[in-house]
C-alpha cells in the first residue's frame, strides 16, 4: 500500500438533475488519512458531492475512483464497496425499530457475516467509545439529537471502514448538542481516518481539516489548507460567503 | 324467514365454500403480491417494469374480465389448472381436487386480481418508510434482498397493514362472482339455488346470504380498527 496514492479520486465528475447542474466538472482527491472539509452556500452542489463518493448518487459523467478501483455498477461489488466507506447523514438515519446496540451490529453480523457475540463486543466497545454505552438497549427515538448522530457514528465504524464520508453531520442538532458530536468527529481525524466532511462548522475546518473545499454553483471553486482559506479565500464567492457567514 | 332456519345447512355449505376460496385465494394473493411488489420496488428496470405492467394490467380490468379469462380462456389453451390440486391441500380443500376446474379457475382470477391490489398496499406501506432508513441500510453495504429483509418491511408492515385488510375485505365480497363462472354452491349461487330452483322468497334468503357475508368482512374489519388503535398509541 503506497501512502502517495489518494484513497478518493473525482475525475470531472458531472451531475444534473433534469436540467439543474448540480456538479458542474468537479475533480477531487483525497489522501489516506486526510480530513477534507467540503463548504459553500445551500444548494451549491456540496452534500451530492459528498453522496456520490458511495454512488448514494449515481454521476452523469466523469470518473470516480475509491482505492484504486473505480465504482462499480449496482449490485455486490458496489455493496462491498459501501461497506468500506462510512456514511453520516444528517438526520442520523438510525434504523428506528432497532435497538442503539443492533444499529452498530446489523451491518458487521450481515454484510460482514461476523458473529454475533463478536459483533456485539465490538458494538459495546464502540458506543463506550462515542460515551453512550449505558444506553445500548434503547430505541432511537429515547435518545437526544446529538446522541442518535454518536450512534450513527458508531454503526458506520462497526464496519471498520476505509473511509469517512459525513453529509451535515451537525446540521439537524441544537446548538448544545453540536460540541459532543464534533468532539467524537475531531478524535476520529486525530486517529488518521480519511474524511470527507460537509458541514457549515468552520471551528470545526479550522482546527480538524487538512484541506477546506469551497464549492459554489456546482464548482469547486477552492481548495486550500484551512489556515490560507480563511485568511485570503482568492475568489470573490469564497471571499462574499465568509463575509456572511463570520460577522455573525 | 322460516327459510333462514329450515335451510340452514344450504347457506352453511355456501358459506364454507366462500370461506375455503377467500381464505386460499388470500394467502395466494399475499405471496403473489409480494412478489410483485419486490419487483416494483427492484433496483433493476426490467424487474421494476415487469412488476408494473402486472399491476397497470390487473388493477386496470374488471374482475369479471379476469374470471371470463380464467375460465374460458385456460380450456382453450389447454390448461384445467391442475396444477392447483395439491396433494394434501385438496383433501382440506376438497373442490381444489375435483374434475370440474371451474373452483380452480375462480381461485386463479381471484389471485391474479387481487394481487394486484395487494402489492399497491405492500408499497404504500413500503413508501410510508423515510428514505433515509434504506440509505443508511445500503450505504453499510446490506443488498437490496437484506435492505428489504432487516430494515425496510419490518417498518413497513404497519403501514400496510390496514390497507391490506381493506383489500381482502373486498376480494370476500369479489368472491360473489364466481357463481357465475361456473362454480357451484357458493354463498352467492346459493341464493340463486333457492329462489330460482327452491322456489324460496327472494328476500329472505338475500338476508340471509348478506348475514354470511358480514359474518366474514365485519369481525375483520373491527381487527383492523384495534389494530389501526394500537398502532395510533404506539406511535
Amino acid at each position: 500500500m503506497t501512502t502517495s496514492e489518494p484513497l478518493i479520486v473525482l475525475e470531472s465528475v458531472n451531475k444534473w438533475f433534469g436540467p439543474l447542474h448540480v456538479l458542474d466538472n468537479v475533480s477531487l482527491s483525497v489522501g489516506r488519512g486526510e480530513v477534507v472539509v467540503v463548504i459553500g452556500p445551500s444548494g451549491s452542489g456540496k452534500s451530492t458531492l459528498c453522496r456520490t463518493i458511495n454512488r448514494l448518487e449515481p454521476i452523469t459523467s466523469g470518473t470516480i475512483t475509491f482505492d484504486g478501483q473505480p465504482l462499480p455498477a449496482e449490485g455486490r461489488a458496489l455493496a462491498k464497496l459501501r461497506s468500506e466507506v462510512g456514511m453520516v447523514f444528517q438526520s442520523f438515519n438510525l434504523f428506528a425499530h432497532k435497538t442503539i446496540l443492533e444499529n452498530v451490529t446489523l451491518g458487521p453480523i450481515k454484510v460482514r457475516r461476523e458473529k454475533p457475540a463478536a459483533a456485539r463486543e465490538r458494538g459495546l466497545a464502540l458506543l463506550d467509545r462515542v460515551g453512550i454505552a449505558n444506553q445500548a438497549d434503547k430505541f432511537p427515538a429515547q435518545l437526544s439529537g446529538g446522541q442518535q448522530q454518536r450512534v450513527a457514528i458508531a454503526r458506520a465504524l462497526a464496519m471498520q471502514p476505509k473511509a469517512m464520508l459525513f453529509d451535515e453531520p451537525t446540521s439537524a442538532l441544537d446548538p448544545e448538542m453540536v460540541g459532543e458530536v464534533l468532539d467524537v468527529m475531531t478524535s476520529l481525524a486525530r486517529e488518521g481516518m480519511t474524511m470527507v466532511v460537509v458541514t457549515h462548522e468552520m471551528g470545526f475546518a479550522r482546527h480538524a481539516a487538512n484541506r477546506v473545499v469551497f464549492m459554489a454553483d456546482g464548482q469547486l471553486v477552492e481548495d486550500a489548507p484551512p489556515a490560507e482559506f480563511f485568511a485570503n479565500p482568492r475568489s470573490e464567492r469564497a471571499k462574499d460567503f465568509l463575509s456572511k457567514i463570520l460577522t455573525h | 324467514m322460516s327459510v333462514l332456519i329450515d335451510k340452514f345447512d344450504v347457506f352453511a355449505s355456501g358459506f364454507w365454500l366462500t370461506l375455503q376460496i377467500c381464505f386460499l385465494a388470500a394467502i395466494g394473493a399475499l405471496i403473489l403480491g409480494s412478489v410483485v411488489a419486490v419487483l416494483r420496488i427492484s433496483p433493476v428496470p426490467p424487474l421494476r417494469a415487469l412488476g408494473t405492467a402486472y399491476v397497470n394490467t390487473f388493477r386496470n380490468l374488471p374482475l369479471t374480465i379476469v374470471m371470463f379469462f380464467a375460465a374460458f380462456g385456460l380450456p382453450a389453451l389447454g390448461s384445467n389448472a391442475d396444477f392447483l390440486r395439491i396433494p394434501g391441500l385438496d383433501i382440506v380443500f376438497s373442490r381444489l381436487g375435483t374434475d370440474l376446474p371451474y373452483f380452480r379457475f375462480a381461485l386463479i382470477a381471484l389471485v391474479l386480481y387481487t394481487a394486484a391490489f395487494v402489492c399497491e398496499a405492500l408499497r404504500s406501506g413500503v413508501n410510508a418508510v423515510p428514505a433515509g432508513q434504506a440509505e443508511a441500510a445500503r450505504s453499510l453495504g446490506l443488498t437490496f434482498i437484506q435492505n428489504l429483509r432487516h430494515v425496510v418491511l419490518p417498518q413497513s408492515w404497519t403501514a400496510s397493514v390496514v390497507p391490506l385488510g381493506s383489500v381482502i375485505i373486498a376480494m370476500i365480497k369479489n368472491s360473489a362472482l364466481i357463481g357465475f363462472f361456473g362454480v357451484i354452491g357458493d354463498l352467492s349461487q346459493t341464493a340463486d339455488q333457492l329462489t330460482s330452483a327452491g322456489g324460496e322468497p327472494f328476500i329472505p334468503v338475500a338476508i340471509g346470504i348478506s348475514i354470511g357475508y358480514l359474518i366474514m368482512t365485519v369481525p375483520l374489519g373491527a381487527l383492523l380498527d384495534r389494530v389501526e388503535r394500537r398502532q395510533a398509541v404506539a406511535r
